[in-house]
């Protein structure tokens, strides 16, 4: 494999984004989708991958949001909202829904991120501010337990800061464990001597490393 | 103890006393044993602390516990939601204490406490603000956060039947921490949508089983077609 470049175009919209991470989950795992945009990653999962989705209060084969007289209070996601159930679907308890997850049955989770660091490290559940409410959820449990932590998120922030960093600034939810970050600017492995780079997007990576205070590798094609 | 039948909500939390820790089923308001907790309100018991993931949604249940002032501290992994404002002014204000539990290790320290476990070894929250002060061990090159069960004086869930054994079924996402907290309380009261005869529950589809239940209240569901 080697770094592929596409700075013949502009940055990926939210909506390619989640095909990307849609097309990159293997077929026949086990999905835990994160609150927010990584919910959406749902939309684009190809129906032969075989894929079960897995929702942390309590259920492994969720299908889609319930529309009308379909809405169920009592069969809802993480986020709380409304959804089905598919044929093969089964329920459990709280321990053991996190049983799953940190017992390394959950192949893939996706997450959004504040920040993450070079060596993986994530940072996505505290803004650190007085008055913020802090709130953890399931996120640092999936962040530990999960086999593979997919995170997608802008690389920049508004005001143009990124947060691809060296080290988090943010409060961690997990240490070195985002094993795949997938932002409109790029894909990138973190690791211990420094970021790969598989793919980028309306940049090219040297304008990419100029813009970023953490190494970047490319990859080279092995073999 | 075989559990008892009460046919009342109110005669149900009637002896919880002030200083309480209380397990509270529910995610959101999913399980949520809204009848129990309106009973422990207009029961008056005050200075409790609530074991629950969230911290109350809107001005019902958990939320009006909160709001009448009867809740000194709570133990719950997501408080701040878009409709957690009752919880929230009491935060800012400082009259609620927070402890903050990553909400797999909040279920597994009810699961331990149920399961006469003294304390286990944790990955989750390693290296990151809520492990501060707490011990930890590398075990096989991985490093474990020590954890303690949580016990409550009391539990309050939701199921979706019983039968006079106290055996629980519970209705889709509505489970969530009602088996768990079950077990880890001195008395566990349990709202059901309704309670059959000895014989009603097919053996192999208990859920709870009834030596983890005290005492079961029938309360017929608001709505029709959903599950109280």
């Amino acid at each position: 494999m080697r770094t592929v470049e596409h700075a013949d175009r502009g940055p990926l919209t939210r909506e390619e984004l989640a095909r990307l991470v849609a097309a990159d989950i293997p077929h026949g795992s086990y999905v835990n989708l994160g609150i927010g945009q990584p919910t959406t990653v749902a939309d684009y999962l190809d129906p032969a991958a075989d894929i079960t989705l897995h929702t942390e209060n309590g259920m492994l084969g969720m299908g889609p949001t319930a529309q009308g007289a379909d809405r169920d209070p009592d069969l809802i996601n993480a986020g709380k909202i409304p959804v089905t159930e598919l044929p093969g679907a089964s329920y459990f308890h709280h321990a053991d829904s996190f049983a799953m997850m940190r017992g390394g049955h959950i192949d893939v989770c996706v997450l959004g991120a504040f920040q993450v660091s070079q060596d993986g490290d994530l940072a996505n559940w505290h803004t650190g501010e007085a008055d913020a409410i802090p709130s953890v959820g399931g996120a640092m449990d999936l962040a530990t337990g999960a086999r593979n932590v997919f995170v997608m998120m802008s690389l920049f922030t508004k005001k143009g800061e990124p947060k691809l960093v060296p080290a988090c600034t943010y409060p961690l939810t997990g240490r070195r464990c985002v094993t795949r970050l997938f932002t409109d600017y790029g894909v990138f492995l973190p690791g211990p001597d420094g970021v790969r780079v598989r793919e980028t997007y309306g940049i090219t990576f040297a304008d990419l490393a100029d813009r970023l205070a953490v190494p970047l590798l490319a990859l080279v094609p092995t073999g | 103890m075989r559990p008892v039948v009460f046919r009342d909500a109110d005669e149900a939390v009637a002896d919880i006393p002030d200083g309480a820790t209380i397990l509270v089923g529910g995610f959101g308001t999913a399980g949520q044993p809204q009848e129990l907790i309106d009973a422990l309100r207009r029961h008056g018991a005050r200075d409790l602390t609530i074991v629950s993931n969230n911290a109350g949604n809107g001005d019902t249940g958990l939320a009006a516990l909160l709001a009448a002032g009867q809740v000194r501290r709570i133990v719950c992994s997501f408080p701040r939601q878009t409709d957690s404002w009752v919880f929230d002014r009491l935060y800012r204000a400082g009259e609620i204490e927070l402890e903050l539990v990553p909400q797999g290790t909040l279920a597994e320290r009810i699961r331990a406490a149920g399961a006469g476990i003294g304390a286990f070894y944790c990955p989750t929250g390693v290296g990151t603000m809520l492990a501060e002060g707490k011990e930890v061990r590398t075990i096989n090159g991985r490093d474990y956060v020590l954890e303690y069960p949580l016990h409550g004086d009391f539990a309050l869930i939701k199921a979706l039947h019983a039968d006079v054994a106290g055996n629980l079924v519970y209705r889709k996402t509505a489970r969530n921490f009602g088996p768990v907290m079950a077990t880890a309380a001195a008395c566990t009261i349990v709202q059901v949508a309704s309670v059959g005869d000895l014989g009603t529950i097919d053996p192999e589809e208990v859920v709870t089983p009834g030596i983890y239940v005290d005492r079961v209240v029938p309360i017929e569901p608001a709505e029709p077609g959903v599950a109280a």
